[in-house]
């Protein structure tokens, strides 16, 4: 297994947001997280990325067969996990071009290397725009499209996703669609996919264009189904997150 | 320009005389008796810039002053109260020597003289005027664009104070006259040795209609060393003035308040200063814009960053007194030590209908959401909150010709290097 949790249970202020999630992702496989807002989706990722203030109480996170709970944000980003926020904050004085350098271990008095440039043509983006400061008076789309290729700079392993496709318009889905499969490996055939993901979504819209092998249903801290995202999806479209909850007290 | 009649020369005497003891209205208030008046001719002149020692060479880079002089349109030299070094022979556009000179040379200059900075305002300012008016002692540099000229290259001027407990003392005048355009890159320095010394600096800068000065200037000063600017700035029809003001070394104490007298027709006045508050420094500086002219716009922002036991109060006020005139003060701060603090006064006044003046301040420690966006991009903290407090400081330089603009940015880069 890629990434493995078991029991694990995140306090966040002194409310336990998390209480006994269990999660298996193997190489080469994307999952989708869905649930209700408030069921605790962002603050597994977080978690997972181990940011301050998301206090493991219980459980444990193996990434690549090793515990990572005693590791900081930074150094389990090195062993090789990713992130795309949903709102992420401004940073002033930071340029988009500057941080990209620094993603994709490039010197920073350095011109961007042609491998970044053309991904940045590819995502629709000017060289005005890399001069600009990361996320600052972006557009929601501008947002998605340049975490995504952060993430193309980084060539993650294992790439959360939190609601990639959020407040974008058909034809840029489609765009970010088809660089999250580059992120996913799903240029490859099933067999030969190393690359592995985790995406959170409302809408499941994403879906179309990213093919997943499994869905979880995140309700109140706890993963209450798991399975093929297709008829899970369908399931929740017809009879709301409800459906789930029933689901899991009849597995129990 | 309002001519001043012969009794000028007495009234400088006897104001300074009465405000010889008279406390400035801000920051810590300095015993002037602790430091010593050096004679204007103490030191020996030199031929060449090169002539100077290696580490001196090293601490005026430091500040911008060039000593090959590369893409310079001039240079000044003032170490301690003697003026050491002056090359005006560089651009046909510009005027540069020692007021004591400039003086001699032009008569009028005397009513620029004690113009808009007032002998009277404190007892540095008195200081600087007895010592003009009784001893005789005329330090400080004359900078004037001839009328027309645009020079791209900036004048450099260095103020040094080389000697232990040395009170310097300077008078600078500036002058652009009529559609011409100006830029100076001033630095002020210590040498390395020097543990108390003192710089008072007077500079009245006038900007005739249609011109353009900027105004680039790097202090570097010592651990205790007290430093009290006076600086004031006319502006007339349709000219621009633009200051760059960068602080990063520590210094004993620093208070200064320029202000701009947007007196012309749209004219216009731009500050933006970068504080960076390190030991046990306490920082007071403000930038003040007067908008008197029709259209008239006035624009202050600063950045500030306190650490260790700094102090910095960040002022900045804006004064509306006709109609059609903007302002907008912008004045941000971080405090990345629970020793430090950084107290923030924003000022707006407005004494007309129809104008439009804003403000925004925001005072506080580094975003934890920044941090962690950073770090979740493989970034380790540490880096992470050098990165953000480097981009929070990195400052757009607006309105230098491009090569000056990658100098000062690199400027500011060096000197955040330090901190």
């Amino acid at each position: 297994m890629l990434l493995e949790i078991e029991n694990l249970a995140v306090e966040v202020s002194g409310k336990r947001v998390l209480k006994d999630i269990n999660l298996s992702i193997a190489e080469g496989e994307t999952h989708v997280l869905l649930g209700p807002n408030g069921a605790g989706k962002s603050t597994l990722f977080l978690t997972i990325l181990g940011f301050p203030n998301y206090n493991v109480v219980n459980g444990t996170i193996k990434f690549k067969g090793q515990d990572i709970a005693e590791l900081s944000t930074a150094e389990r980003v090195k062993l090789g996990i990713g992130v795309s926020f949903q709102t992420p904050p401004a940073i002033r004085g930071v340029s988009v071009g500057d941080l990209l350098k620094i993603i994709s271990n490039q010197d920073v008095n350095d011109e961007l290397s042609p491998r970044m440039q053309d991904l940045a043509k590819q995502l629709k983006f000017s060289d005005e725009f890399l001069d600009r400061d990361v996320n600052l008076g972006f557009s929601g789309g501008e947002v998605k499209r340049s975490e995504i290729l952060q993430l193309l700079a980084q060539m993650p392993d294992f790439t959360m996703f939190d609601e990639p496709d959020s407040g974008v318009d058909i034809e840029n889905v489609e765009l970010l669609a088809s660089e999250i499969g580059t992120l996913l490996d799903k240029d490859k055939p099933q067999g030969a996919r190393k690359r592995s993901g985790l995406l959170i979504t409302h809408l499941g819209y994403i879906l179309n264009f990213v093919s997943a092998d499994k869905a979880h249903v995140l309700i109140d801290g706890v993963i209450s189904c798991s399975g093929n995202p297709t008829e899970i999806l369908e399931d929740i479209r017809k009879n709301g997150f409800n459906g789930c909850v029933e689901c899991a007290q009849c597995l129990q | 320009m309002v001519l001043m009649d012969v009794l000028s020369v007495r009234n400088v005497y006897s104001d300074a005389e009465k405000a010889k003891d008279k406390k400035a209205a801000l920051g810590v208030d300095i015993e002037l008796e602790n430091f010593t008046d050096e004679p204007i001719n103490a030191l020996d002149l030199i031929d060449d810039l090169d002539d100077l020692s290696k580490e001196t060479k090293e601490s005026f880079l430091k500040v911008g002053v060039d000593a090959k002089e590369e893409n310079r349109a001039g240079s000044f030299l003032q170490v301690d109260q003697t003026n050491i070094f002056t090359n005006n022979s560089i651009s046909d556009s510009i005027e540069l020597m020692n007021i004591g000179v400039a003086l001699d040379k032009y008569s009028w200059l005397e009513d620029y003289v004690w113009n808009i900075v007032k002998p009277d305002t404190d007892k540095y300012t008195a200081k600087a005027a007895l010592r003009e008016e009784k001893d005789g002692i005329n330090s400080g540099y004359f900078v004037r664009s001839l009328p027309g000229t645009k020079e791209v290259f900036p004048v450099q001027a260095c103020m040094f104070i080389s000697d232990e407990s040395v009170l310097q003392t300077a008078h600078n005048i500036i002058i652009a006259e009529e559609n011409s355009e100006l830029h100076l890159i001033t630095g002020c320095a210590t040498g390395d040795d020097i543990s108390s010394a003192m710089h008072v600096g007077v500079s009245e800068i006038y900007l005739k209609p249609g011109s353009k000065i900027t105004f680039t200037m790097v202090h570097n000063w010592a651990e205790q060393v007290e430093v009290r600017p006076r600086t004031s700035i006319h502006i007339g029809d349709n000219a621009t003035y633009i200051n760059n003001y960068i602080l990063a070394s520590p210094v004993r104490s620093l208070q200064s308040y320029p202000t701009a007298y947007c007196n012309g027709k749209n004219s216009r006045a731009i500050f933006q200063s970068i504080q960076g508050g390190v030991k046990d420094s306490i920082i007071d500086m403000g930038s003040r814009v007067i908008l008197n002219g029709e259209g008239a716009r006035g624009e202050v922002i600063s950045r500030a960053v306190a650490q260790d036991e700094s102090q910095i109060y960040a002022r900045g006020h804006l004064a509306g007194n006709v109609p059609t005139v903007k302002g907008h003060l912008e004045c941000h701060g971080l405090v990345l030590s629970d020793d430090s603090f950084i107290y923030a006064v924003p000022e707006l006044e407005a004494s007309s209908a129809n104008l439009e003046m804003s403000h925004e301040a925001a005072v506080g420690k580094i975003s934890e959401d920044e941090i962690n966006y950073l770090t979740s991009r493989g970034i380790a903290e540490e880096d992470a909150e050098s990165m953000i407090v480097r981009g929070f400081l990195n400052m757009d330089i607006t309105g230098l010709p491009d090569e000056l603009a990658q100098h000062t940015q690199n400027m500011i880069d060096m000197t955040l290097d330090g901190m």
